[in-house]
């Protein structure tokens, strides 16, 4: 194709949108509406992702070691969780080493606990790491069974029930998405086949006057692509701008340890790349599919 | 070359349109088609650039059976050959000149050139100052003109038209009829459907007479030979 060409069709493109402009509302429409949407699940899920990432890399378990155990027996037990093929790395923190850092994590509330320098009441900890967070309950039980263990503590509750509650709401996001996405190119590619009606009459007569079928295909393509860039103007705008809004408001309330929002810069931004190029995507595949049949024969 | 050779053409609907043509026209002829409404006249057009294809026989132009076409080839067939349909089928959201215009696009004509040529075509059809307008805003014979000067605009080997005076009154049919003359001149063939009397007997040129789908006359300098 030459450039001249190119440029036509990007020309008929563009007037078309301005041709049968009540179209052009309803399709960019639909597409604003499908990418707000997209735009706040993907906001969810990739934060909730942000979170569940954290926990996961947050969590470790504490092999808690008797007290009676000697020198030897503590070396043997960690020679065992080596042994074990899910764990990542361990180390071992001795329990003046926990005193401190638990001392360190209180702060002034700590200094009650200096009082217990003499006399340390905690225990020798293996702190140990799998490759995976779903390996945690596994390892955990096994080296539960391991001798001059006193206890072992994987913050069970939380971490099982976070880790799950985030693959349904990822299973359930990615579904809602598709969805979204399907209806909105349907919607699209419905809009345009109101029209193409009228426009099935032109295909036929540009097919008569020598046009081939990629000739009068091209400027359905412009026209989608402008159509879903033109809908993705607003929910870019939500989105940095909402996101902005919401980051500031809620992470300083969400002051927890791990749960932290995915920052603005550069979240907002490639959140908005995203929706242009799903924009783009759904608007020249409504397009380009409501055109097909006609140019069959 | 346009030949046909025992021509059957019978539509959906079960009308049997052409019963059985056969006919030669060579390249630079100029020859009306006459008959009464309904003979098949438009048919008979529409075999030369596949809009129709025969339901039995051969149509070949330039010895290349159209029944044999690939789709990809069609365009261009239809690229070589200036049309003017008897509905118009001008594009109804496009100008004049981007209606003129669309016949050079397709074939990727350089920008400099399609306007030169379009503004050249629209003032032989008398219609430079309606450029700008779009199909709806024109007189029938406007848009005729509009549909003869898309046609010619790319200097096409064959023109084709089907009634092309219908809608005009006389002092612009002759107008049409001169440009016809000068497209033929320049070694264009020139073949055209019409129901006017006048002009075939004034300009005298071969003369297909059709009839219930057959051709049932066929002279050179011809007349029209029946009454409407
Ligand atoms: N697309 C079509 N479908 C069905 N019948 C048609 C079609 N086109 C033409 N006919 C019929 O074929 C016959 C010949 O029509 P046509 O070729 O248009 O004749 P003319 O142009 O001489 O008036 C008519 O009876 C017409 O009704
Ligand atoms: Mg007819």
């Amino acid at each position: 194709m030459k450039i001249n060409t190119f440029k036509r069709h990007f020309r008929e493109g563009t007037k078309n949108l301005v041709r049968n402009s009540w179209m052009t509302v309803a399709a960019v429409g639909a597409v604003t509406t499908t990418l707000v949407l997209v735009a706040a699940f993907l906001m969810l899920m990739l934060n909730l992702n942000q979170i569940a990432d954290n926990i996961e890399s947050d969590a470790d378990i504490r092999v808690f070691i008797d007290l009676s155990a000697e020198e030897d027996d503590i070396d043997e037990l960690g020679q065992n969780i080596g042994e074990l093929n899910r764990v990542e790395e361990f180390y071992f923190s001795s329990k003046d080493e926990e005193l401190e850092a638990l001392v360190e994590d209180l702060g002034e509330d700590g200094e009650a606990w200096e009082l217990f320098e003499q006399d340390n009441p905690l225990n020798d900890v293996y702190v140990v790491e799998t490759y995976e967070a779903e390996d945690l309950a596994g390892v955990a039980s096994t080296i539960e069974g391991f001798s001059n263990v006193d206890d072992v503590d994987y913050g069970s509750e939380t971490v099982d029930r976070l880790l799950q509650f985030n693959q349904y709401a990822r299973y359930i996001g990615i579904t809602f998405i598709a969805a979204l996405l399907l209806t909105a190119i349907f919607l699209i590619s419905n809009t345009i086949k109101m029209t193409i009606t009228a426009r099935r009459d032109e295909i036929g007569i540009m097919r008569l006057v020598g046009a081939k079928n990629s000739f009068i295909r091209w400027p359905f393509f412009v026209e989608g692509m402008l159509t879903g860039v033109i809908g993705s103007v607003i929910p870019i705008a939500l989105v940095l701008g909402g996101y902005h809004f919401l980051y500031i408001n809620l992470n300083d309330r969400l002051n927890f340890q791990f749960i932290e929002l995915l920052p603005w810069n550069p979240f907002a931004w490639q959140l908005s790349l995203m929706l242009l190029a799903i924009g783009a995507f759904i608007g020249i595949w409504g397009s380009v599919m409501s055109v097909r049949k006609f140019l069959k024969v | 070359m346009i030949e046909m050779n025992n021509v059957y053409k019978v539509y959906d609907n079960g009308v049997t349109a052409l019963n059985g043509v056969k006919t030669t026209i060579d390249n630079g002829e100029f020859v009306y088609v006459v008959g009464p409404s309904g003979a098949g006249k438009s048919s008979f057009i529409k075999m030369m650039y596949r809009e129709e294809v025969p339901s039995k026989g051969h149509v070949k132009i330039n010895h290349v059976d159209i029944g044999d076409m690939k789709d990809k080839q069609v365009p261009y067939l239809r690229r070589s050959i200036g049309v003017i349909f008897q509905d118009f089928k001008l594009l109804p959201k496009l100008t004049v000149y981007e209606n003129v215009a669309f016949a050079l696009e397709v074939i990727e004509e350089n920008p400099r050139k399609i306007r030169r040529r379009v503004m050249d075509v629209l003032d032989k059809v008398g219609l430079k100052h309606k450029a700008r307008f779009i199909p709806a805003q024109l007189s029938g014979g406007e848009q005729q003109r509009v549909a003869i000067a898309r046609a010619i605009v790319n200097n096409p080997k064959v023109v084709i038209a089907d009634e092309p005076t219908g809608n005009l009154d006389p002092d612009t049919s002759w107008e049409i009829m001169r440009i016809f003359e000068e497209v033929n001149a320049t070694g264009t063939t020139v073949i055209m459907a019409t129901h006017s009397k006048d002009i075939v007997n004034k300009i005298r040129r071969r003369v297909i007479a059709m009839e219930n789908g057959q051709i049932v006359r066929d002279e050179h300098r011809g007349e029209y030979g029946y009454e409407d």
